[in-house]
């Protein structure tokens, strides 16, 4: 049985996340990623913006930041180029992530700066009660789209992929050995990897859209989520409403605090 | 250049001795965005940083150079950024959360015209109130100006030490006369500069308590990866760092945070003064039109207008109980000002209105001049 709490803050249990919620599922395969990598938990930063996914930091011993709204990058970012060998760990949300936080998005995979962002994709602001985000699908109900969001969603790790990642992902919390592989993996790449990690929020999501049973909403994960040569087997039709998952880019390419290593190096530094 | 063993005398901008005073006081990360006035601050940053083994990046924007630079000295480097107006209006959101996580840092704000991209190459002082009170939510926040390319290279290095001290971000307020006029610095000996550097904890990790503090109200933050894990974020904390409901503990951080600055404020507090003991008429005077002021003080005595000059180094907190010194003594104040009297209303409250208060404002984007400030003191006295 692996033993969690020697990574958990157990002292502020009981989280805040709802029953029904997949984040804590995330937690777990991180602490499983990191435990068989060997992270170490001194060396470990992770740095959160703001909402239910950013709220992860409180729930695991390690260094931990709890920024503003969106921002996470921008100080994981400053982090990382102070004190290269520090292994940071962004987690941030589909509102903080690719809506206020955007900017620092697209950047942050273009400079290739080392670090490992979890994306807890669950369509829909869930902390502040469910308003639509940037991912929540054409059709869908959020308290600021009652009539059905009208606007077409991001696709988030297309983003990433055309920003410059070198590594992205897309995994979801019904897979959840595939979720710490690919967490795993993306803790072993050296530049920007991206997992983008579908999450049911029954709570403010499912409610709206007839899934409020988080059963109901495992199963679309379960049925809906196609990985690897399965999704390469599937005909455009039968593509229609599955969400590819597994490895969507693995390339080397120069990373950033590596880069001004070299820099550093090539202007010499003065006595 | 701060390595040399004797003083050195150079021509240089008041942005590049802003640039030099950061090094010189230990700053080794700097994250920015291009703005006008301030950009040569980045730019000679940009060449000395790798140079010296530290940290240089251009950002995406104001609001991810200031998040940078506050994830930069939480490991332990003396980070700054710098900026003009409308930057340090995107800022504000970031200099909240280093007042509310105690984070040091040093905020650089070359003044130009506003509101909004206003005058971009004309000076202006239009940001001394939204120094103060920029970001939302009750705090103390530390300021200083600069009237001088001399000035600008010791008041940056006091910055840093003042910011380390106090464990808060500080604002250095230039205006773009100072930005951008090249005259005569000298620089000390290295060895001749006091430099603070933040405490580290000196318990073992599973007693340290990052927001426990001592009387002095400051708290002592580790750098990460130093072995002391612990939890910073800009929600209400306690002493562990993590975020609380409790409503007794919240209203104890944000008079904490407050005293902290407060309770200090003569350390931190410092003016200039100039012919004062025997003033009929004060100007109080900051940034580039203290120079003006210096100028028409000496004017005026040649009239035989008993004029002196108080010259804030300090603004935030403001220097309340130094002005107020003065108000059994003299006639009137006068206070010139590159915007329409933003810290005339400090000075007037300051006085609690027992005597005059007269204001002498531009906001056309046009200096000041000693003989507008004569014929001003003139009219009123």
């Amino acid at each position: 049985m692996f033993d969690y709490l020697k990574y958990i803050r157990e002292w502020n249990f009981p989280h805040i996340w709802c029953s029904g919620c997949g984040d804590g599922i995330v937690l777990k395969a991180l602490i499983r990623a990191m435990d068989k990598l060997k992270v170490s938990r001194d060396e470990a930063v992770m740095v959160s913006g703001i909402g239910c996914s950013s709220r992860t930091p409180g729930y695991i011993d390690i260094n931990t930041l709890h920024t503003t709204h969106g921002r996470a990058l921008a100080f994981a970012t400053g982090v990382k180029h102070a004190k290269p060998e520090l292994k940071v760990i962004v987690v941030t949300g589909d509102g903080d992530c690719t809506a206020i936080g955007g900017n620092h998005f697209i950047h942050a995979a273009r400079r290739n700066i080392d670090m490992t962002v979890l994306l807890y994709n669950n369509y829909i602001y869930g902390m502040t009660g469910g308003q639509c985000s940037p991912t929540t699908p054409k059709g869908y109900k959020a308290s600021t789209a009652q009539y059905g969001n009208i606007e077409p969603p991001f696709n988030t790790s297309g983003l990433a992929i055309a920003a410059g990642a070198s590594f992205v992902a897309r995994t979801d919390v019904y897979h959840v050995q595939q979720c710490e592989k690919m967490i795993s993996l993306a803790l072993q790449r050296k530049g920007f990897s991206l997992v983008e990690i579908l999450t049911p929020c029954p709570t403010a999501f499912g409610r709206r859209n007839r899934m409020s049973d988080p059963v109901v909403m495992m199963e679309w994960l379960r049925d809906n989520a196609v990985s690897g040569r399965k999704w390469e087997n599937l005909s455009a039709q039968e593509r229609e409403g599955k969400i590819q998952t597994g490895v969507l880019i693995d390339v080397e390419k120069p990373e950033f605090t590596a880069e001004y290593g070299k820099l550093m190096e090539k202007v010499g530094v003065q006595k | 250049m701060e390595k040399s063993e004797s003083s050195t005398t150079l021509m240089m901008q008041g942005n590049q001795a802003c640039a030099v005073g950061a090094l010189a006081a230990g700053c080794r990360f700097f994250a920015g965005y291009p703005i006008t006035p301030s950009s040569e601050i980045a730019e000679y940053l940009s060449v000395q940083l790798p140079r010296r083994g530290g940290k240089f990046i251009q950002m995406e924007d104001e609001i991810a150079a200031m998040g940078a630079t506050i994830g930069a000295s939480l490991t332990g480097l003396k980070a700054m950024t710098a900026t003009s107006g409308p930057g340090f209006s995107l800022k504000q959101e970031n200099i909240g959360y280093a007042c509310m996580t105690e984070v040091p840092c040093v905020i650089v704000n070359v003044m130009r015209g506003g509101p909004s991209t206003g005058m971009p190459t004309l000076p202006a002082q239009m940001d001394v109130q939204q120094a103060r009170w920029g970001t939302h939510g009750d705090h103390e926040i530390i300021v200083l100006t600069a009237s001088s390319a001399q000035d600008t290279y010791e008041q940056t290095i006091r910055a840093f030490n003042l910011s380390e001290r106090y464990m808060t971000p500080v604002i250095l307020l230039l205006d773009e006369i100072v930005g951008h006029s090249t005259e005569k610095v000298v620089l000390p000996r290295q060895s001749e500069i006091e430099i603070v550097n933040r405490k580290q904890p000196e318990m073992p990790p599973q007693d340290y308590l990052p927001y426990k503090t001592g009387p002095d109200l400051i708290p002592v933050l580790a750098n990460l990866g130093s072995g002391y894990r612990y939890n910073v974020t800009g929600l209400c904390h306690d002493e562990t760092g993590f975020p609380t409901n409790d409503t007794r503990n919240n209203e104890a951080l944000i008079r904490r945070l407050v005293e902290k600055i407060k309770a200090h404020r003569d350390d931190i507090v410092r003016y200039r003064e100039r012919k004062l003991d025997d003033a009929e008429i004060v100007i109080f005077a900051y940034g580039s039109v203290a120079r003006s002021a210096k100028s028409a003080v000496v004017k005026c005595r040649e009239k035989g207008i008993r004029a002196g000059l108080f010259e804030p180094s300090v603004i935030w907190p403001f220097p309340v109980k130094e002005v107020f010194a003065l108000s059994g003594k003299v006639k009137a104040f006068l206070v010139p000002e590159m915007n329409l009297g933003q810290l005339a209303r400090e000075v007037r409250g300051a006085v609690e209105f027992k005597v005059p208060v007269h204001q002498l404002n531009r906001v056309d984007g046009n200096p000041i001049t000693p003989l507008e400030i004569v014929n001003k003191v003139e009219e009123v006295i």
